[in-house]
C-alpha cells in the first residue's frame, strides 16, 4: 500500500497529482513518468473498484439507452421517455415531489440546524446529530411503515385530529398519494438538511453578529444584511443536494404505495421486475440515464454553491 | 478545497452562542422550534409503540411482542442484513482508509479528484445503478447475496470519504508519520498505534453510518430479491402489519441507540485520555 522510504524523502513530491496535472506535463522523460506512477500506485486499487462498481455499471446504462431491442443505436427510447404519455408524466410527478421535499425541509432544517448549534445542551446536540445520521441514511421502507401507524386512515394522529374536527383525510390528504408520500419524505430530508447546513452554520461566527450590533443593527438587520447573505449560498446548495436525494428515493414510495405512483424510480423498479412492453425493452435505461442527467445537474449546482459560500465560511 | 462539505460526521460544532445581552430574543424562537421539531419526530414513534401494543382487534396486548421472535424468515432476514453490514464495513475499511491517508500524505492534489469521485455515488443513485450492477455483473457473483456488500460499499463512499477526510484535515499527518518513522516504526505499527487511534472519531462515525445504510437499505436489495431486514418488514407486511410496524420502529430506534451508545463511548474514552495527558 505504502512505498518505499526513498520517496519520503523528496520534498516536492507530495505537491504533485497522480501524473496528469501541469508538473506531469512538463516532465517527458519516461523516468518522470514511471515515479509519478509509482507514487499513484496505492491509489489503484480505489479507482478500479470505482471504475467496476460504478464506472462499468453506467457505462452498460449509458449505453443501453441509446440501443434498440436488436441493439442498433437508436434515439427512440430517449423520444419514448420524453415525449409525453406516462413516462413524462413520472418524470413531472418525480421532480415536482423533488422539489416540494427540498424547499420545505430546506427552509425547516435550516431553522432546526441553527436551534441546536446555539444550544447549551451538548446531550441535545448529540441526540440530534446522531438521529439525523440514522433518519437520512437508514432508509424509508421503516419510516413508510410508522407513517401508516401515525397517518393512516386509522392512525394515531389521524384520530386525533379527527377529534378536533380536522382529520386530515377529509381535506385532500392522502398518505398513499402525493401529499402522503411528501409528508414522509420530510421525515428523512429534514434530518438530511440538518446534517450538511450544520458546519456552513458554524461558520457564522458570533464576532459578525457583535459587530452589528456594536453598529447598532436589530437582530432583524443583523439576519438581513450579514447572516442570510453569508448563508444563502449554502443553503441553496444544499437545496440542491436534498432534490437530488428526493427525486432518487425509491423505497418509501414502494413500500408506501406498493408502486401505484407515477415517480420514474418505481418506473424504473417496475422495468426490472420485469414488466417490459416488446419493443421497449430498454426503456428502463433510458429512464436511468435521464435520472443521471438531472441529478448530475443538481450535484453541480450544489457543489458551485458550495464553493461559492466556502469564501465565507472557513 | 472545503467546496464539497458533505458533512455527514456526527462531529461536534462548536457553539454559536453570541453575547449574553441578545440571547434572550432568540431564546423562546429556539424553543419553539425545538419543540414543534420534537413533535413531529416523536408521533410516528408514539404512534408505532401504540400500534405495536394492540391485537387484531385493536386492543392493548402484548400478544404482537411476543409473537415477533416466531416470525416465520425473520431470523434470516437480520442474519443476512447482518452479514452484509460486517463485511460492507471490512470492505470499506480496507478499501478507503489506507487510500484516504496516503491521499492526504502523498497526493494532497489528488484529494479534488477524491472529491468528485465519491459525489458520484449520488449523481447515480441506488435506483439507477442497480439497472447497471444487474446487466454487467457475471452470472457467479449474481448468484450470491454478497454481491450487495460490494455496490453498498460504493454507495456508502460519500460520506465515507467526507467523514475520513476531515478527521485527517485535523491531524498534522506529515509531522505525526515522520515522527513515528523516524522513532523506528514500521508502517503497519504506524497505522495501528499512531492514525487510528487519532481517527477513532472519523472511523466511528464512519462506520457506523455504513452499518445505519446497509442495515435500511431496501432498493437494491429487493430489486436483486434477496430478504433482507427491511424487505422482509416490507413482504411480510401484508400477513400481519402489527409484527411488521413494531420490527420496523424496533430497526430505527435499534440503530440509534446503537449510534448513540457508540458516540458516547467515544466521547468518554477521549475524555479519559485528555486527562491523562494533562
Amino acid at each position: 500500500m505504502i512505498p518505499s522510504d526513498d520517496l519520503a524523502a523528496d520534498p516536492d513530491v507530495p505537491d504533485r497529482g497522480v501524473g496528469g496535472e501541469k508538473a506531469g506535463r512538463r516532465r517527458t522523460s519516461t523516468g518522470g513518468l514511471v515515479r509519478s506512477l509509482r507514487i499513484g500506485a496505492p491509489v489503484l486499487p480505489f479507482l478500479v473498484y470505482v471504475l467496476l462498481g460504478l464506472g462499468i455499471p453506467t457505462f452498460v446504462i449509458v449505453n443501453l439507452a441509446f440501443r434498440s431491442d436488436t441493439g442498433r443505436l437508436t434515439l427512440a427510447n430517449m423520444k419514448t421517455v420524453l415525449s409525453g404519455g406516462q413516462y413524462q408524466l413520472g418524470f413531472e410527478t418525480s421532480i415536482k415531489l423533488a422539489l416540494v421535499t427540498s424547499i420545505i425541509p430546506g427552509v425547516l432544517g435550516t431553522l432546526l440546524a441553527y436551534a441546536i448549534a446555539t444550544s447549551k445542551f451538548e446531550s441535545l446536540k448529540r441526540a440530534v446529530a446522531t438521529a439525523s445520521g440514522v433518519l437520512a441514511n437508514f432508509g424509508g421502507v421503516n419510516l413508510a411503515f410508522m407513517f401508516v401507524a401515525a397517518f393512516g386512515t386509522v392512525g394515531l394522529a389521524t384520530s386525533w385530529l379527527a377529534h378536533i374536527g380536522l382529520n386530515p383525510w377529509n381535506y385532500g390528504f392522502n398518505l398513499y398519494r402525493f401529499s402522503g408520500v411528501a409528508l414522509v419524505y420530510m421525515y428523512f430530508q429534514i434530518p438530511l438538511m440538518v446534517l450538511v447546513i450544520t458546519p456552513a452554520l458554524s461558520g457564522l461566527r458570533p464576532a459578525w453578529r457583535e459587530a452589528a450590533h456594536n453598529l447598532g443593527a436589530s437582530t432583524w438587520r443583523y439576519w438581513r444584511h450579514v447572516g442570510l447573505p453569508v448563508l444563502m449560498p449554502s443553503v441553496l446548495g444544499c437545496m440542491f443536494l436534498l432534490f437530488g436525494s428526493g427525486f432518487s428515493a425509491y423505497a418509501t414510495t414502494e413500500a408506501l404505495t406498493g408502486g401505484t405512483i407515477a415517480l420514474t424510480p418505481i418506473q424504473i423498479g417496475a422495468f426490472l421486475s420485469g414488466n417490459v412492453i416488446s419493443g421497449e425493452q430498454n426503456i428502463g435505461y433510458a429512464l436511468g440515464f435521464s435520472m443521471i442527467v438531472l441529478l448530475l445537474v443538481s450535484v453541480v449546482g450544489y457543489v458551485l454553491l458550495q464553493r461559492r459560500a466556502s469564501r465565507w465560511l472557513r | 478545497m472545503a467546496s464539497l462539505v458533505l458533512e455527514y460526521s456526527v462531529e461536534e460544532v462548536p457553539p454559536l452562542v453570541a453575547e449574553p445581552g441578545t440571547r434572550r430574543k432568540i431564546r423562546w424562537g429556539r424553543g419553539l422550534v425545538l419543540v414543534v421539531a420534537l413533535a413531529y419526530f416523536i408521533i410516528p414513534v408514539y404512534a408505532s409503540v401504540d400500534f405495536a401494543l394492540q391485537n387484531n382487534l385493536g386492543q392493548f396486548s402484548f400478544v404482537t411482542l411476543k409473537a415477533i421472535p416466531s416470525q416465520p424468515g425473520l431470523g434470516a432476514a437480520l442474519w443476512l442484513s447482518a452479514r452484509l453490514a460486517i463485511l460492507t464495513m471490512a470492505i470499506t475499511l480496507v478499501l478507503m482508509v489506507p487510500t484516504v491517508i496516503y491521499v492526504h500524505w502523498r497526493m494532497p492534489r489528488f484529494r479534488r479528484v477524491m472529491e468528485v469521485i465519491t459525489i458520484l455515488p449520488i449523481v447515480i443513485p441506488p435506483i439507477v445503478l442497480i439497472l447497471g450492477v444487474l446487466d454487467a455483473a457475471p452470472l457467479w457473483l449474481k448468484a450470491s447475496p454478497y454481491m450487495l456488500s460490494l455496490i453498498y460499499v460504493v454507495l456508502a463512499m460519500p460520506f465515507v470519504y467526507r467523514s475520513l477526510d476531515a478527521g485527517l484535515n485535523a491531524l498534522d499527518l506529515k509531522t505525526l508519520v515522520e515522527a513515528s518513522r523516524s522513532l523506528g516504526a514500521g508502517w503497519i505499527s504506524t497505522m495501528r498505534r499512531v492514525l487510528m487511534p487519532n481517527l477513532r472519531s472519523a472511523l466511528l462515525s464512519a462506520g457506523v453510518l455504513t452499518a445505519a445504510l446497509v442495515l435500511g437499505e431496501f432498493t437494491m436489495a429487493s430489486l436483486d430479491l434477496w430478504q433482507t431486514l427491511p424487505v422482509w418488514i416490507v413482504n411480510f407486511s401484508g400477513t400481519n402489519p402489527h409484527v411488521a410496524t413494531a420490527v420496523a420502529m424496533f430497526s430505527l430506534l435499534g440503530t440509534w441507540f446503537l449510534l448513540l451508545f457508540i458516540v458516547a463511548l467515544d466521547r468518554s474514552n477521549s475524555r479519559k485520555r485528555r486527562k491523562i495527558r494533562a
